[in-house]
């Protein structure tokens, strides 16, 4: 089939403000928006910058806004998107443009860190040489939040995020969430004390964009609510 | 794990082209091998001999000895680092069945696959990365290296570009390690990331080192057809089958014993023979994987197994590669079988190393100081001429570690050697330089669609020696266009039109050795098979080859280093 594809361009050596790119294409309606985006770049327009590396939803590269919902753009089916034969494709929002598709990641990734994104346990390690045990229900607990790939998609569909770029954004918390509900780790309250900063975790408004917006199926706003719990309660449940 | 186990003594950084968790140890599904023997009786040996047996001789006893025997401790590692593996009833680490992997006395399968539902490579991935934040590594992200810095056969660090701005950096270091990963998209059906093109060995190639037995190239039997997307042998390993077109569960003719669970490369083998017989689906190019809850059930009870499953146990332990399924082809495994078709997946040659993960400088043991090579780059060699599932991560895994701790005593016991800081990145950069200014008349992308179809052809799962040498005539003929490129993007900001075309060129290098070992490799073994030799032959052939590329291609035999186990007839 025929569609119109709409990628927003910026190029930072040649553009003072952003443009409108639009391309024919023909495409199947199985083709991932990632397949119509090389199609553009390989027989359009080779400057066309985005990232991308598994094209099958696991690595995180290819977060952007299709049709104005963050998603991958490997995991987006032409057919499951396209409006009145037309895609509209932009960067992720709330994130500085570097040029294209691609934005600054860093900022998301400081967030990511401020959390204490590892395990924490200073106690020696079992004696008979083997591994920590763990129930199943205890691993079972903060499963859903194992899932992350750090695409920002969530964090970036956040309006609480895109008013104010130093709030730490749900991606981080999620992360929080994975570690404080693991009943192997031992950081809960440095955790907690990260998160009851003014750009903590209470400037989540409860909008599940996150929750919509996640790739992997997270529970994104649940997992929210779970550590504000912990934050109100000081108990871990 | 290399940055992880080097940073606890010296100071550390990652060079990577892309932000390390978007690596594709992330996309490995089904588990990581151990004899831990937590749900049944195992023993590392055992693991060993299937390893042996998997690679079809060709492996290097000693170093899978060490690599098996020390899976164990590094496993427990992951643990102890938070990795959230499934548990037992008992809170210990959860094994399930993986291909290949047997019980040496009853030789039925064996839960040896350590595994976190099935995306055990992403939580290694993930682990790995947290615990070098932990441990303050320090992290160039979204910086491609382009060269080695090779002087009087030592190592000295590398060249590499930064993709956002377009700047060409020196990374002057005692040691390096090249963990670059594979060439997958030298292939059109393949399970590989767009980023895996090889610039790890390419850079070797073209410093005059020598790649390891790259005719062995790994094609897993489950890819998504026409995707090549991977489903995991995990699959497997909870009871799915393969149907051909007739409905028939063919693996059961061919293998008798291990069935669908046989080793990788012989299932993909028979797929194709079932294919050109006749017998794929709807009498096509492909077969199915049943992993309906009443068609694993069945297979159960005929082999008077008690457990039953359900569609809410296989969704649990199966989630991602359901979910693949559903999206890309909209097809359900709980009520439909899954159309596969092999799947260019993992390379068992690469950069050759020692045990200790030093890159070897020739096929006599001679090594290069300063240079190490650790996970799919590498070729130590562990997996010999085919790869068992769940080895990569144990390989990566093991080999890191070892490679970390070598690196830093290395480092701790010797001084920086001189570089001289004006020129060291200019052939790089002039290489560079060129590349962004090509006006030709050949774009990168039909280039590259006209290899990866022409290596589906002709080296693929069946080769031939009419096919090969027709592979490398094409393989220069492309060669020739790539040198007449155009490059639209003329911009030194992220430019990946450059970027991809560069990739090309490490591509095209390795498909040509590719090409040119199998031609050279006059026997069938492991994930090598020809036609015109359908044999293993153990006279001839019971050695690595070496490879270099040095204006034309000189490849030479290196032996197997056989310890314990002599080389046998394979079946299963």
């Amino acid at each position: 089939m025929k569609i119109h594809l709409k990628i927003k361009r910026f190029n930072p050596e040649k553009d003072k403000k952003p443009w409108w790119g639009e391309y024919d294409l023909e495409a199947e309606g199985t083709d991932r928006v990632l397949d119509a985006l090389h199609e553009v770049k390989w027989s359009h327009d080779g400057t066309l910058a985005l990232r991308r590396s598994c094209a099958h939803g696991i690595c995180g590269s290819d977060a952007m806004r299709i049709n104005g919902r963050n998603m991958l753009a490997c995991k987006a089916l032409v057919k499951d998107v396209l409006l009145n034969g037309q895609i509209t494709v932009e960067p992720i929002l709330g994130l500085p443009v570097m040029k294209d598709l691609i934005v600054d990641m860093e900022p998301f990734f400081a967030h990511y860190r401020s959390i204490m994104p590892y395990l924490v346990n200073n106690d020696p390690v079992p004696a008979n040489g083997r591994e920590r045990l763990q129930s199943q229900a205890d691993r079972e607990r903060y499963d859903d939040t194992t899932k992350c790939i750090l695409c920002a998609a969530c964090t970036t569909s956040c309006p609480s995020f895109w008013a104010r770029g130093d709030y730490v954004g749900p991606a981080a918390i999620v992360q929080a969430h994975r570690f404080i509900f693991d009943t192997r780790d031992q950081a809960a309250q440095e955790r907690v004390e990260v998160l009851a900063d003014p750009d903590g975790i209470w400037r989540c408004r409860t909008a599940f964009n996150c929750t919509e917006a996640c790739p992997r199926g997270i529970q994104v706003t649940k997992a929210i609510g779970e550590v504000k719990e912990v934050l109100r309660t000081g108990v871990i449940q | 794990m290399a940055a992880l186990y080097a940073s606890k003594s010296v100071s550390t950084a990652v060079i990577s082209k892309l932000y390390p968790t978007r690596s594709h140890t992330g996309t490995a599904q089904g588990g990581i091998s151990a004899a831990l023997g937590n749900i049944e009786e195992d023993h590392w040996e055992w693991h060993a001999y299937d390893t042996i047996k998997g690679g079809d001789f060709l492996n290097d006893q000693d170093a899978v000895d060490f690599m098996c025997r020390e899976a164990i401790p590094a496993v427990i590692d992951l643990e102890h680092m938070g990795l959230p593996f499934d548990r037992t009833p008992e809170g210990k680490i959860s094994q399930r069945r993986f291909g290949g992997h047997t019980n040496n006395d009853t030789k039925k399968a064996v839960m040896r696959a350590c595994h976190a539902a099935d995306r055990t490579g992403h939580m290694i991935l993930q682990t790995l990365y947290q615990n070098c934040i932990k441990n303050d590594v320090k992290f160039f992200d979204e910086f491609e290296m382009i060269d080695l810095l090779i002087e009087n056969g030592k190592c000295n660090g590398v060249v590499a570009v930064q993709l956002a701005t377009g700047e060409v950096h020196v990374f002057h270091s005692k040691a390096t390690l090249l963990a670059t990963g594979g060439f997958g998209k030298m292939w059109k059906v393949t399970s590989n990331a767009h980023s895996l093109t090889g610039d790890g060995p390419a850079a070797v190639l073209r410093r005059h080192l020598p790649l390891e037995d790259m005719e062995f190239y790994q094609f897993h039997p489950t890819g998504l057809y026409k995707l090549g997307i991977l489903l995991s042998e995990a699959a497997r390993g909870e009871g799915a089958i393969f149907l051909n077109g007739s409905g028939e569960r063919f693996m059961e003719r061919y293998m008798p014993t291990l069935k669908d669970l046989a080793p990788r490369d012989i299932c993909s083998r028979f797929i194709y023979k079932e294919v050109r017989e006749g017998r794929g689906a709807e009498g096509k190019d492909y077969v199915y994987l049943d992993c309906r809850p009443a068609t694993i059930n069945k297979q159960f009870e005929a082999d008077g197994n008690p457990k039953r499953v359900d569609a809410h146990y296989l969704e649990s332990r199966l989630p991602d590669i359901f979910e693949f399924a559903r999206v890309y082809l909209g097809v359900d495994p709980i009520t439909q079988p899954v159309p596969i078709q092999p799947t260019a997946h993992y390379a068992m040659g690469g950069i050759p190393t020692d045990i200790d993960t030093q890159v070897l400088a020739d096929e006599n043991g001679s090594t290069v100081e300063g240079l190490y090579a650790a996970g799919e780059v590498a070729c130590v060699s562990v997996h010999g001429a085919n790869r068992l599932g769940t080895n990569s991560l144990v390989d990566l895994v093991v080999f890191g570690k070892q490679g970390g701790i070598k690196m830093a005593q290395y480092c701790k016991q010797s001084s920086f050697r001189e570089i001289n800081r004006a020129t060291a990145h200019a052939p790089a950069q002039a290489q560079l330089d060129t590349l962004r200014e090509s006006n030709g008349t050949e774009r990168p992308a039909p280039i590259r669609k006209a290899m990866q179809v022409m290596m589906d052809d002709l080296v693929g799962v069946n080769r031939s020696a009419e096919g090969l040498q027709q592979a490398i005539d094409t393989i220069h003929e492309l060669q020739n266009r790539f040198s007449h490129l155009n490059i639209e993007d003329k911009g030194m900001k992220w430019n990946t039109d450059m970027m991809e075309a560069w990739e090309l060129g490490c591509l095209l290098d390795l498909a040509e050795v590719t090409a040119c070992a199998a031609l050279w490799r006059q026997e069938s073994r492991g994930g090598h098979f020809r036609e015109d030799f359908p044999n293993r032959d153990d006279k001839k052939f019971l050695n690595h080859s070496m490879v270099w590329s040095n204006g034309g291609i000189d490849i030479r035999p290196k032996p197997v280093k056989i310890t314990r186990i002599e080389p046998q007839e394979r079946k299963y």
